[in-house]
C-alpha cells in the first residue's frame, strides 16, 4: 500500500505544485524519489512528529496541499492536539498519512501496533478518516483526498499485500464498495483485513452461505446507507477490523444500527480487545491471537447467523 | 488621541498613547468577563503597539491579503491585548470587545481566528504557534515571497518540547523570514520562571540553535522600533527578540505579580487601574 501511495502523490504532485510531502523522518527506500523529484515540496523536521504537524498547518495556511507521513503511532498519536487544534480546527488541507496499520509492524511490539488510531482519529471534529482494504484503493484514496479540502487521516498497511480488486474500481470518499454480493449475512471490512473478509466469504460459500462483503474504506464519514441496505437485505452483519474493538468501525457501526435500523439485526464485532500485546508476533499471528483470521471469522458468522435463526 | 487608525505611527507618544489605550481596553474586558490572564495582556502590550502600530505590513480591509505579514500569539491566554489591537487597528469594530468572553461572542478567552477578522491562527494551548509560524515561513521562503512571519511566544512555554523542536526546525531551515519574540516577563502560572523551570541562558539557547538573537527591554517603545527596523538581523537566521518586560506592566500593583495571572478586579482596583492608565 505504502507504494501505491507515494506512487499515486508523485503523480499528483506532476501535475499539482500545492502538493507537498513533509516526513518524520520515516519512509526509507519510499519517500527519496519524491524528495529528489520535488525537493522544493519536500521537507524532513526530523523526529518530531508535534512540529511535523504544526509545519504542515502552517504550510498549509499558505496555500499547500500538505501530506504528513510516518509510520504506526507516530504522525497521529504523538501529535494529537497539533492535529485537533492546528490542523482540523483551522480546517488546514493535511492529510496524515501512516503506514502501518494495525499489526503490519507486529514484532516491533507494543509500540509499532496502531490499533486505536481510528477510533481516536474518528473523533476528531472535520476529520475525514480513510483505511484502504488494498493497494488499488490505496492509491484511488490518496487521489481522492488530494482533490477534497480538509482535513484527512489516510491508514495504509505496509507493503506486500495482496491486491483484492482485479479490476478497476469506483471510489468515493465516503461511500463502501460491495466487493461480493452475498444476501445470508454482511461482512464490514476495513483496511488491509479485506483480504481475510474475501477468504472467509469464499470458505462460507463452501458450506452454502453466500456472503455480502463490503470495503468499507472510509471510516469517517460513514456510509451508512450501505449499513443500512445490509442490515435490510441480509440477515447479520458483522465487522472485521485490523483494530481495537472500541470506536471503530464496529464502533461507528454499531452506532448506526442502533439508531437508525428499522428492526434489531444480530451484530458483532470482530476485532482486538481492548488490550496490549507483549509477546512477538508478526501480522499473522496476531491476527490469529484475536480471531481475525479468515478461519475465525468463519466460524463467527456461522454462530451470528445461529443467534439469528433461534 | 491617537488610535492605530492613524497608521503608521511614527512618535514615541503616539505608541505609548495606544499601548495605553489597549491596556485600557482590556482591563475594561477583563473586569466584564471576570477571567484575568490580565498580567501576560499587559506585559505584551507595547509589543503589540508597534508592531500594529507601524511594523506589521498589514490591511484591515483586506484581512486575507496574500502578502501580508503574518502574526500568531502562540501565548493565546494573552487575547484581550491582541483583540484590542486588532479592533484599535481597524480588523473589527470597537465594540465588539465588549461581548469578550460573554455567550454567543466571536471573542473566545483564548485567540480564535474563526468569525475574528486579523487573526491568523487559533491558539490556547501553549507550544503550538512556532511550529505553524514555521512552516509559514518556510512557504514564504519556498515560493520567494517576501512576506515575513511574526509570533509571541511566552517564557513559559519556551517549557514545551514543541518549541523546541520548532525552534530546532527554523534554525536548520534558515528562515530569516520569521521573527519570534519572547515575551520574557518571568512569571510563569505556578511562580518564578527561574524556580519553576530555568531557561537561562536563555539567548545562548536560541544562539546554538542557529538564531540570531538580540534583547530589548519590552516597554523601551524606541528600543522596539529599532529593534523591528533592523530585521533580518543575519541574513540566513531566523530572528529572535527577547523582550525583557515585566508582568502586569502599567498598573502599579499589577506589576511583577503573579496574582495577577488570575484575579480580576475589584471595583476599588477597577477604578485605581483605570486612573494609572490614564482615564
Amino acid at each position: 500500500m505504502r507504494t501505491a501511495f507515494i506512487t499515486a502523490l508523485q503523480e499528483l504532485a506532476e501535475h499539482d505544485d500545492r502538493v507537498t510531502l513533509v516526513v518524520g523522518d520515516l519512509g526509507f527506500g519510499v519517500v527519496e524519489p519524491f524528495a529528489k523529484r520535488f525537493p522544493s515540496r519536500y521537507v524532513n523536521p526530523g523526529v518530531a512528529e508535534q512540529n511535523m504537524t504544526g509545519i504542515a498547518a502552517g504550510m498549509a495556511m499558505s496555500g499547500k496541499v500538505v501530506f504528513t507521513y510516518s509510520i504506526g503511532n507516530f504522525p497521529t498519536l504523538r501529535c494529537l492536539e497539533q492535529i485537533r487544534n492546528d490542523v482540523c480546527y483551522h480546517s488546514a488541507d493535511v492529510k496524515i498519512v501512516s503506514v502501518g496499520g494495525g499489526f503490519s509492524y507486529g514484532s516491533l511490539g507494543m509500540s509499532h501496533h496502531a490499533t486505536e488510531d481510528l477510533a481516536i482519529m474518528r473523533a476528531l471534529p472535520r476529520m475525514t478518516v480513510v483505511a484502504p482494504g488494498d493497494p488499488v484503493e490505496a492509491a484511488a484514496a490518496t487521489r481522492a483526498l488530494a482533490a477534497m479540502p480538509g482535513p484527512a487521516y489516510l491508514r495504509l498497511g505496509r507493503a506486500g499485500e495482496p491486491i483484492v480488486h482485479q479490476g478497476p474500481i469506483s471510489f468515493t470518499i465516503g461511500k463502501a464498495i460491495t466487493v461480493r454480493e452475498g444476501t445470508d449475512v454482511t461482512l464490514i471490512a476495513t483496511g488491509g483485513i479485506l483480504e481475510q473478509a474475501m477468504v472467509a466469504a469464499d470458505q462460507l460459500a463452501a458450506r452454502g452461505v453466500q456472503t455480502r462483503v463490503l470495503s468499507m474504506h472510509t471510516i469517517k464519514p460513514l456510509d451508512t446507507d450501505a449499513v443500512l441496505k445490509a442490515a435490510s437485505e441480509t440477515g447479520a452483519i458483522a465487522t472485521l477490523e485490523e483494530h481495537s474493538i472500541l470506536g471503530g468501525l464496529g464502533g461507528a457501526v454499531a452506532e448506526v444500527l442502533a439508531e437508525h435500523a428499522p428492526w434489531k439485526i444480530p451484530f458483532t464485532r470482530i476485532g482486538m480487545d481492548s488490550t496490549f500485546v507483549s509477546k512477538a508476533g508478526d501480522q499473522e499471528y496476531l491476527r490469529d491471537m484475536f480471531g481475525l483470521s479468515a478461519p475465525a471469522v468463519v466460524n463467527r458468522l456461522l454462530a451470528l447467523m445461529d443467534t439469528s435463526n433461534r | 488621541m491617537t488610535n492605530l487608525l492613524n497608521y503608521p505611527l511614527t512618535e514615541t507618544s503616539q505608541f505609548q498613547d495606544v499601548a495605553q489605550r489597549i491596556r485600557r481596553h482590556v482591563l475594561r474586558m477583563v473586569n466584564t468577563a471576570r477571567s484575568s490572564h490580565i498580567g501576560t495582556a499587559y506585559s505584551m502590550t507595547d509589543l503589540l503597539a508597534v508592531l500594529y502600530g507601524s511594523v506589521l505590513n498589514i490591511d484591515p480591509t483586506q484581512p486575507d491579503w496574500p502578502d501580508r505579514d503574518r502574526f500568531i500569539l502562540s501565548k493565546g491566554h494573552g487575547c484581550t491585548a491582541l483583540y484590542a489591537s486588532l479592533a484599535e487597528r481597524g480588523f473589527f469594530p470597537l465594540d465588539w470587545l465588549e461581548t469578550f468572553y460573554q455567550n454567543g461572542s466571536p471573542l473566545v478567552g483564548h485567540t480564535t481566528h474563526s468569525h475574528v477578522p486579523g487573526v491568523e491562527v487559533s491558539t490556547g494551548s501553549l507550544g503550538h504557534g512556532l511550529s505553524i509560524a514555521s512552516g509559514m515561513a518556510l512557504a514564504a521562503q519556498r515560493d520567494n515571497r517576501k512576506h515575513r512571519v511574526f509570533v509571541i511566544l511566552s517564557d513559559g512555554e519556551c517549557d514545551e518540547g514543541s518549541t523546541w523542536e520548532a525552534l530546532l526546525f527554523a534554525g536548520h531551515q534558515k528562515l530569516d523570514n520569521l521573527v519570534a519574540i519572547v515575551d520574557y516577563n518571568k512569571i510563569q502560572s505556578l511562580g518564578r520562571v527561574e524556580d519553576v523551570l530555568d531557561l537561562e541562558p536563555m539567548a545562548d539557547k536560541w544562539r546554538a540553535a542557529r538564531w540570531a538573537v538580540r534583547e530589548i527591554d519590552g516597554h523601551d517603545i524606541t528600543q522596539i522600533q529599532d529593534v523591528f527596523a533592523s530585521l533580518p538581523f543575519e541574513p540566513g537566521k531566523p530572528n529572535c527578540v527577547i523582550a525583557h518586560t515585566v508582568k502586569g506592566k502599567g498598573v502599579s500593583f499589577m506589576e511583577n505579580d503573579l496574582l495577577w495571572h488570575y484575579r480580576s478586579p475589584d471595583p476599588d482596583e477597577y477604578a485605581k487601574a483605570m486612573q494609572e492608565l490614564g482615564e
